[in-house]
């Protein structure tokens, strides 16, 4: 049996006010106000599609080390590559063995997170990988004053297929391929280019998705009437119902798009709704999750007994709950460079990366990897020729020590309002880890509240410099505090 | 078998330009300044120098790379020119650099400057720039108060320190220092602070507000040093000599191992502990007459009177407040006004706090002479509290 033996969410914590977006806008386009209803969730300006889908991911593989999938795929159209393989750089952030191991990145259309799915269980069933985590993560583009900008979201999502302690077994699944241009984004561009609802609700969504479900569950020989979770990503709010209707769905079978607590994640949110709907999952339920994006993937699951054996720490519920209400328009302009914004001379310094370096370097940087010494087992952080142990100092002793998962507290820090930083002030401070090794970090998501010397806190994978001369940007590790 | 550099060597003459914004000058016109204070001071003939060492600290950003700067701003004679950067001990390093010159026998005469014009940069405070190439992969976004600011939230931790009386002792640190500066013509501030104003200045890196920290300014230093023997022959008298060098440079522990608590500066410790044993003082509280310590910010002033064994462990803010560091105290630090008042460029402080000294063993100090100075200290650090660089040098009258 093959299907789904994990699953993980991650949302950002900055969850914009739509009001604030409304009142900012409403003057130039009133309808903008009937959509600023609730919060949407935006990332801060040191994360993107990678470093969501590092967290989703490790929201998914937990810390049990007997989990190490050998198959990665990344989902988006918004990752910040065209050429540098994303799901490559996620594979070594989660220190996956990357001696062995089937990546790929799936884009360019709405539905490329259910595609990305049926290769994972194409992949797991044609035994070129026993475990394959599939995660789609979206860090969304809208231009100031528009419909999209009131509905879209941020996040990240990620489901592990496998044959082993199998949650929700795949049935089946029927995909079509259908040039409809509902909207588009050409190389180059910053933003979608979008026709009008109606045209896109009436040809698009309730001809093509009806479509694909009903040739699903004719061969399947599985009735609407049975299925328990219906999973259709759509801004448009009403669709869901409609096509409910249309194809004889139980109403409460439709999955809540959570458009005013999240927003539309694009590609990523077919995926985000199924990891909320597992969270309620039932043993013997029927899940059909939806894919639309230039035809459309219908994928049918089996929920097994063993549903609530493998949960994520937080899924998309616990993600939910973490949020920190923004109320400042301006600043998720500047984080998302939608404005011409004089940054200062501080700004100016050259952010060149050097290849070289940052390659010796990953073990590092992008795997947080410390050292353990042999000799005085001392941890320390990086790891080094010679130990830190004044005691011991010896040399060529040490092995590398996975530390992403470690937890410390924070023995010194400061907030700085002179460094250059997107979010003044800048946080950082000695971070001292539970077990061993130290580290000078910068910290973020701070809530002055509630931070001072002596909190515990995590580290997680964020943006570290953004090189916008050349089109490149660091990634290293923040401290965050445990909430 | 060594027996360290003790009255080996003597400052012959010693030059410092105004420090401050010089916006009229290069790099060049600072050298001159201060070069020619010193070597009129010195009695001798430029083509009498045979080797020089020019600190700067931050070279991309103004004189560009190399010793050339200094040969070239001085014509000096084609002698050798080194060029010393050790962060802000950059200074007391050239020092330090000319003083083995001359202790070795390799040269009689030899020069010591530092400068440093960093106000071309366009804004206020250090540079933003470049750590190193593998460091911008990993070090945190740092500004220098941010680094130093974390001394305070280690010892407010350490000592359960009340944060309203660091605070406090924080803006004593520089309320003194600003009384001093307004007696010395060649401070950048020479005007008095109140402890209130400083108190409620902008905060720059919690908890050090704008008056917690030193300024950026440019300026230039210079010494030339000789032995003993030789100053006496030029018909020199009340000879000031060097007692101790020491720099200590930090290896990792601070940063890498469980063990330092961030509430003080674990090189100047071991740095003192050497200069102490090499200029023969037992009792530093007693012997010393004052200090020049590396007031880049308050709070590193404060802990450092600690590191010095100036003060006991966590008594150094009883003791500021007390009023024992203040011109008329027992034991005066930053008597010309510190980086506090003459800002940091960085290359030349440390030969701007010997300038002081030297000044005070003549009795050359004008309005900010103490009486009867025997022995005085000088401090640097460099970098940032968990990794860094630390330079004492302990300097006198000959015959203390």
């Amino acid at each position: 049996m093959i299907g789904i033996t994990a699953f993980g969410a991650y949302l950002p914590r900055m969850r914009l006010q739509k009001k604030a977006i409304a009142d900012a806008n409403g003057w130039f386009d009133a309808s903008l106000r009937g959509l600023g209803r609730g919060e949407k969730a935006v990332c801060n300006w040191d994360e993107d599609a990678i470093t969501m889908a590092v967290e989703a991911a490790t929201d998914c593989l937990g810390e049990e080390s007997n989990r190490d999938p050998d198959g990665l795929i990344f989902a988006s159209t918004s990752g910040p590559f065209l050429d540098r393989q994303h799901s490559v750089v996620i594979a070594e952030a989660l220190n996956l063995n990357i001696d062995a191991i089937r990546t790929a990145d799936v884009t360019a259309s709405q539905r490329a997170a259910t595609s990305a799915l049926l290769f994972g269980l194409d992949i797991a069933a044609g035994n070129s990988a026993s475990e394959v985590v599939v995660v789609a993560s979206e860090h969304r583009r809208t231009q100031v004053a528009t419909r999209e900008e009131m509905l879209y979201g941020d996040g990240a999502a990620a489901i592990q297929i496998g044959d082993q302690n199998v949650i929700a077994e795949y049935i089946d699944s029927q995909s079509t391929a259908d040039d409809f241009v509902d909207h588009y984004r050409a190389d180059g561009s910053k933003y979608d280019y979008g026709w009008e609802e109606r045209w896109v609700r009436d040809e698009g969504y309730l001809k093509i998705v009806p479509k694909a479900v009903n040739a699903l569950l004719e061969k399947t020989q599985v009735s609407a009437a049975e299925i328990k979770h219906f999973i259709l990503a759509t801004d448009q709010g009403r669709v869901p119902g409609m096509i409910g209707k249309t194809l004889g769905l139980n109403g409460e079978a439709i999955a809540d798009n959570l458009l005013d607590s999240v927003g539309i994640t694009g590609a990523a949110h077919p995926m985000l709704l199924l990891a909320h709907r597992l969270e309620q999952a039932q043993p013997n339920d029927l899940i059909l999750v939806v894919g639309f994006g230039q035809g459309c993937d219908a994928v049918l699951f089996r929920v097994t007994d063993a549903i609530g054996k493998n949960s994520p720490r937080f899924g998309v519920s616990g993600h939910l709950s973490r949020g920190r209400r923004e109320e400042n328009y301006n600043k998720f302009q500047s984080f998302n460079d939608l404005l011409d914004k004089g940054l200062g001379k501080r700004a100016e310094v050259d952010k060149q990366s050097y290849l070289t370096a940052m390659y010796r370097n990953r073990a590092f940087t992008t795997g947080f990897k410390g050292g353990k010494c042999s000799a005085c087992g001392t941890i320390q952080i990086p790891m080094h020729r010679y130990c830190v142990n004044p005691q011991c100092g010896a040399g060529d002793t040490q092995q590398e020590y996975p530390m992403s998962n470690a937890v410390g507290h924070i023995a010194t820090w400061t907030a700085d309002e002179l460094t250059f930083d997107f979010n003044p002030p800048a946080y950082f401070g000695m971070v001292v880890f539970d077990g061993g090794g130290r580290l000078m970090m910068d910290i973020t998501e701070v809530d002055p509240e509630a931070f001072d010397t002596g909190v515990q806190v995590g580290v997680h994978f964020r943006v570290k410099q953004i090189d916008s001369q050349r089109g490149f940007r660091k990634y290293f590790w923040k401290a965050i505090q445990v909430q | 078998m060594a027996t360290g550099i003790k009255d080996k060597v003597a400052i012959l003459g010693m030059g410092c330009s105004k420090f401050g914004e010089r916006w009229d000058c290069e790099p060049a016109d600072l050298m001159a300044e201060a070069f020619e204070e010193c070597i009129n001071d010195a009695g001798i003939e430029k083509n009498q120098i045979e080797a020089a060492w020019q600190a700067t600290g931050i070279d991309t950003f103004n004189v560009g790379p190399g010793a050339i700067p200094l040969s070239m701003a001085l014509r000096l004679p084609n002698i050798p020119v080194t060029k010393i950067e050790n962060y802000c001990a950059s200074g007391t390093e050239a020092f330090r650099a000319a003083t083995y010159a001359v202790a070795s026998g390799a040269c009689d005469f030899a020069l010591a400057l530092g400068v440093e014009k960093l106000k071309d940069m366009g804004y206020g405070g250090l540079p933003q720039r470049s750590r190193g190439v593998t460091n911008d992969l990993h070090f945190p976004n740092v500004s220098a108060p941010g680094v130093f600011a974390q001394l305070a939230a280690g010892y407010t931790a350490k000592y359960s320190t009340n944060k309203e009386d660091l605070k406090r002792a924080m803006a004593h640190v520089s309320v003194k220092s600003h009384a001093n500066g307004a007696k010395n013509p060649k401070a950048h501030l020479q005007r008095s602070i109140t402890e209130d104003q400083a108190i409620r200045a902008p905060m720059i890196a919690e908890p050090i507000g704008l008056f917690d920290c030193c300024g950026v300014s440019d300026g230039a230093a210079c010494a030339i040093v000789t032995t003993p023997e030789i100053a006496r022959s030029l018909g020199k008298s009340d000879l000031v000599t060097v007692k101790a060098l020491q720099l200590c440079v930090s290896n990792g522990e601070e940063v890498g191992f469980n063990d330092w608590d961030g509430s003080y500066i674990a090189t100047t410790r071991h740095a003192v502990e050497r200069a102490y044993n090499e200029a023969g003082i037992k009792n530093p509280r007693e012997e010393i007459s004052m200090t020049e310590v590396h007031d880049c910010f308050s709070i590193t002033e404060l802990v450092t009177m600690e590191d010095l064994r100036l003060s006991p462990e966590g008594g150094a803010v009883k003791d500021v407040l007390d009023g024992v560091f203040d011109a008329e105290g027992d034991l005066p630090c930053q008597i010309d006004g510190g980086l506090k008042c003459f800002g940091h460029p960085i290359g030349a402080s440390g030969l701007r706090m010997l300038y002081e000294m030297y000044l005070q063993f003549q009795g050359r100090a004008g309005e900010r002479q103490l009486s009867d100075p025997r022995l005085g200290l000088t401090h640097n650090l460099g970098g940032f509290p968990y990794q860094n660089v630390s330079s004492i040098a302990v300097v006198g009258r000959h015959e203390a």
